[in-house]
């Protein structure tokens, strides 16, 4: 908390320093949070858009990087053929694929779904996949030795002792999936925070700009906060208590 | 006689007994070969306890995972009834309660949650365990680890229990408890257990045979019959006299 303030009060007397044209190009901490106050309105009703697109998208990350991932661990032919092209999907810009993909898809909801979980889905296939090979292979024995079918097996064993890396995965891309919803809206759309940036710089509204992408951080801060604590009530075992039991 | 291997081999041969025929085994490391079992027997008739001691790394749990079916010999023959693992480390999975680590082998073969409940309560319960069925595996004890994962084992429902160093981990006092504990278990359910240690005196306090194993690569060096009465005194002279029999067998002097 030291910290931030200590830089927010950098940033202004930096700005301050400069004199008042330049808060045209970077606006001074004092200015964003007026247009925090003033744009409200405007401010929350992009917000709801660019949320709902980050929920939907990350959903749809998580469903596409556990299907991945469980497809990967079960066939080393579906790992070999299919994690260069995941890797290659990531080298793609997505500055240069969000205008594609209005083109093919529209300007609906879709195009931006699609981006986001693009984004996000990589680092759930890579956490969930290592999480279902970390487990024990004495376990996996003992399991044969149970009788237990391929498919018990995965559903007793492997599947919970993924779940943390789901969760892990998870939380990294809430960070990413934010960036991938503003690219999103930097095409074909008329609503979104990512919108409100695009429009504010040329308007000479870079306060209103900035104001907005400090509610994207926030807005990130605040997912990765709830899927922590969504781990925490899920998954209890993952969060062993502190305090020592001792008999 | 040496005969290969079929691609099963756990073939039944009468009783809930296990023939382990001058088995052995090899294994591809990054240094070389290594030879793990060079012409290894045994025998356990039904419902005998026959405790395996040897030396670290003289192929006792390949001679386990063998009559689990696990693996298979590369030569030399392997025959047994259907026999269910109790690995060295308790392996409980920490997102089960302890009951339900208890019915977890009921569970692979495809039981029902509420059904592998039920059928775990009394063994909780007969195992000092009736207050930690909804405990999980991180707040229990490692005696309490222990005795649940030989439950998991138990409910298995296979006649044969190959149990794989399953007190090794735990302090003197407590392993101490628990041989009295297990041999006070098998009294009043009987199986065929194979069990394995480093522990001479865990060997005779436990088994009605012992068998020494030489270093690796591993075969039987010497079988001490152990007829003395349950339960037995680690004190008592007899014991103390095998234990040093089992000893010398080893190779270790005083």
């Amino acid at each position: 908390m030291l910290l931030l303030a200590a830089l927010i009060g950098i940033w202004e007397l930096y700005v301050d320093l400069h004199g008042s044209s330049f808060s045209l190009v970077l606006p001074a901490p004092h200015q964003v949070a007026a247009s925090l106050y003033t744009d409200r309105g405007l401010l929350w009703s992009n917000f709801l858009v660019t949320a709902k697109e980050v929920l939907l998208g990350m959903l749809l990350a998580t469903i596409a990087g556990f299907v991945l991932a469980v497809a990967i661990h079960f066939s080393p032919t579906i790992r070999r053929a299919v994690y260069p092209l995941l890797v290659a999907s990531q080298a793609v810009p997505v500055v240069i694929l969000a205008p594609v993909l209005v083109l093919w898809l529209g300007f609906g909801l879709l195009p931006k779904l699609v981006v986001i979980a693009l984004v996000s889905f990589f680092s759930i296939v890579v956490t969930t996949t290592a999480g279902l090979a970390a487990v024990d292979p004495d376990l996996l024995k003992l399991m044969r030795t149970f009788d237990a079918s391929r498919m018990r097996t995965f559903w007793h064993v492997e599947l919970p002792a993924a779940l943390p890396g789901v969760f892990t995965g998870a939380k990294i891309a809430a960070a990413v999936s934010v960036i991938g919803a503003v690219f999103a809206e930097w095409n074909g759309s008329n609503s979104g925070l990512g919108y409100v940036i695009l429009q504010s710089l040329p308007q000479l509204l870079a306060a209103r700009g900035v104001a907005a992408v400090v509610i994207l951080s926030l807005f990130a801060i605040g997912l990765f906060s709830l899927l922590t604590l969504a781990e925490r009530l899920i998954l209890p075992w993952a969060y062993p208590s502190r305090e020592k039991h001792t008999w | 006689m040496v005969e290969a291997p079929p691609k099963e081999p756990r073939e039944l041969k009468g009783a809930d007994g296990v023939e382990v025929e001058l088995v052995s085994r090899m294994f591809e490391t990054k240094r070389g070969r290594v030879e793990a079992l060079a012409g290894m027997s045994l025998r356990a008739d039904a419902h005998e306890v026959v405790a395996v001691v040897g030396p670290s790394g003289c192929g006792k749990t390949t001679l386990l995972e063998m009559i689990c079916g696990l693996q298979a010999p590369d030569s030399g023959a392997v025959r047994a009834a259907p026999a269910a693992l109790m690995p060295q480390r308790d392996l409980l999975l920490p997102w089960l309660t302890a009951i339900d680590n208890a019915g977890l082998a009921l569970r692979a073969r495809g039981v029902g949650r509420g059904e592998a409940r039920k059928i775990a309560e009394p063994w909780l319960a007969r195992f000092g365990l009736e207050r930690f069925e909804r405990t999980r595996p991180a707040e229990l004890s490692g005696g309490m680890r222990q005795r649940v994962s030989f439950l998991r084992t138990l409910l298995a429902g296979k006649p044969v229990l190959a149990l794989d160093e399953p007190f090794a981990a735990l302090d003197a006092i407590t392993r101490q408890e628990m041989q009295g504990w297990l041999g006070h278990v098998l009294e009043s359910e009987p199986r065929t257990v194979v069990l394995v240690t480093h522990d001479v005196e865990e060997a005779v306090m436990l088994g009605d045979r012992v068998v020494v194993m030489s270093p690796r690569p591993g075969r039987a060096v010497c079988e001490i019959e152990v007829t003395l009465p349950r339960p037995r005194k680690r004190t008592d002279a007899q014991v103390v006299d095998l234990r040093e029999r089992a000893l010398a067998a080893l190779g270790v002097q005083e």
